[in-house]
């Protein structure tokens, strides 16, 4: 069993250029399936299941997205595995930029979007510096030398990744994407999530709305950067 | 950078899957090919095409020889050994930089010395009528500053032995110089247009419809002789729209 997990920002085209990678890795006889996480609502797995595989949806809810998936990428390779398939395709809400949900034993694709402009490789975080395959999409919505300068900032950060050019609406990228995920790695046991999560739990994750500042406890960080713990 | 003499495109499939019946078309050093055909019909994913180098692994199958060769896998992705340069119908930049850092942030991508920015610079507002300066922001160009800008860094920092040109008729610049000026010796270069003067100052120009490429017609004598004719009748339209433009009152018919 082969995992990929596909992480990204909201809108830059991660079910897009997954519709098609799934059609090229089905041309050459995998068995792709697909769990879809979001937090409250999706219809991605209708346009999944008109290309008749196996897909599964996950609301994360009142749940960290990122957590949701992590806590259950166990469920979703038995739930792929009686399914009878060979890929499981995870795809992330994309929604926050702290952590990443790449466990060791995937392969690790970030989605970016060229038209964000070549700042958005900096904020990003560890969704793209921990990456092994960075596809950008919209490409053709702006010109070379922006693509090109896009590419250059995204190996500023992580130097060691592939990029895919790709292109939702016609596809382009997804052969590639798709050799790649037929020659990455299998899920062996033991995972280790490539980056640490958030230090502590703070007074939100239990329930707290108040905004002033001293209803809040645990690991804080203030406007100036000053970090500090707060609590018993 | 080993020399390229030839481009060979063989055919793959067209919209349909079915094999287009062009299999093959070589370009040589030094030529302007054309590629024509209806909006829709493709055009624009050939030029895709060209400029990834595809291997067989786009959606139309086609594959792209250097000198009769397969390209080595490092040409096709790292833009400092790429042998291709685009220009595509882009009219605006959607990067926020100024125009200076972004040329200087491209030249360091190509490989290139980032002196070349001032040149760049000079070379755009050559092609265009209000001058672009170092420190103005990309995004606030106007698309006729953007389209000359894009020419002007194809022709000097992405200077690539290939050139591929999507419509650069509708670019608000002045298209002969533009194309002469990305043309410049011995490339290959590949202009979708529609324009009849560009179109009939290629050699050839391949027919794109329904995604596949149906034929390939050789410009015959008599079109040459029809884009002359054409040509003095566009310079004369030019001069006559400068004037307008300059806020001059248009003399009596030469």
């Amino acid at each position: 069993m082969k995992l990929v997990v596909i992480a990204g920002t909201p809108g830059s085209g991660k079910t897009s250029v997954l519709l098609h990678t799934i059609k090229a890795l089905m041309r050459h006889e995998k068995r792709p399936a697909v769990v879809k996480v979001d937090c409250l609502w999706t219809d991605d797995d209708q346009r999944f299941k008109k290309l008749g595989i196996p897909v599964h949806v996950g609301l994360a809810k009142d749940m960290c997205p990122d957590h949701f998936t992590i806590y259950n990428t166990e469920e979703m390779l038995k739930w792929a595995t009686a399914e009878g398939a060979d890929v499981l395709l995870s795809e992330t809400a994309g929604l926050c930029l702290r952590c990443a949900p790449y466990p060791d034993e995937c392969l690790a694709v970030c989605v970016i979007d060229v038209t964000t402009g070549p700042n958005t490789p900096l904020k990003v975080g560890p969704l793209l510096t921990t990456a092994d395959i960075v596809v950008t999409t919209k490409g053709d919505l702006v010109s070379q030398a922006e693509r090109e300068v896009f590419r250059e900032r995204v190996l500023e950060v992580n130097p060691g990744c592939i990029i895919v050019e790709a292109n939702g609406l016609a596809g382009k990228g997804s052969f590639e994407l798709a050799e790649l995920i037929r020659s990455g790695p299998d899920v062996v046991d033991n995972m280790l999530l490539r980056y640490n999560p958030p230090l502590a739990i703070c007074s939100l994750c239990t329930g707290e709305n108040r905004v002033a500042r001293k209803h809040h406890m645990g690991v804080l960080r203030n406007l100036d950067g000053f970090m500090e713990y707060k609590g018993e | 950078m080993a020399e390229i003499i030839t481009l060979t495109i063989l055919g793959g499939v067209d919209k349909d899957g079915v094999n287009e019946p062009i299999r093959s078309v070589d370009i040589s050093r030094g030529e302007i090919v054309g590629i024509v055909g209806p909006t829709g019909s493709g055009k624009s994913t050939l030029i895709d095409d060209i400029e990834q180098l595809a291997q067989g692994d786009t959606p139309t199958g086609r594959l792209l020889l250097i000198n009769g060769e397969k390209p080595d896998a490092s040409v096709r992705a790292d833009p400092r050994k790429k042998l291709v340069a685009q220009l595509s119908q882009n009219m605006h930049f959607l990067a926020d930089m100024t125009v200076e850092e972004f040329l200087q942030m491209h030249a360091r991508s190509r490989g290139k010395d980032e002196g070349l920015v001032s040149r760049v610079i000079e070379l755009a507002n050559g092609l265009t009528g209000e001058p672009i300066a170092p420190h103005h922001h990309l995004t606030s160009l106007s698309g006729g500053q953007s389209r000359s800008l894009m020419t002007a860094d194809i022709a000097v920092i992405s200077d690539s032995p290939v050139v591929l040109i999507d419509e650069v008729e509708n670019a608000g610049i002045k298209k002969q110089e533009a194309l002469q000026l990305l043309a410049g010796e011995g490339k290959i270069v590949v202009v979708v247009t529609h324009d009849p003067v560009l179109a009939l100052m290629s050699s050839r120009r391949i027919v794109i419809r329904n995604g596949g490429m149906v034929d390939i017609i050789t410009t015959s004598e008599q079109e040459q002789d029809v884009c002359c004719k054409i040509s003095e009748v566009d310079n004369w339209l030019m001069s006559l729209r400068e004037t307008i433009r300059r806020g001059d009152i248009v003399g009596e018919v030469a």
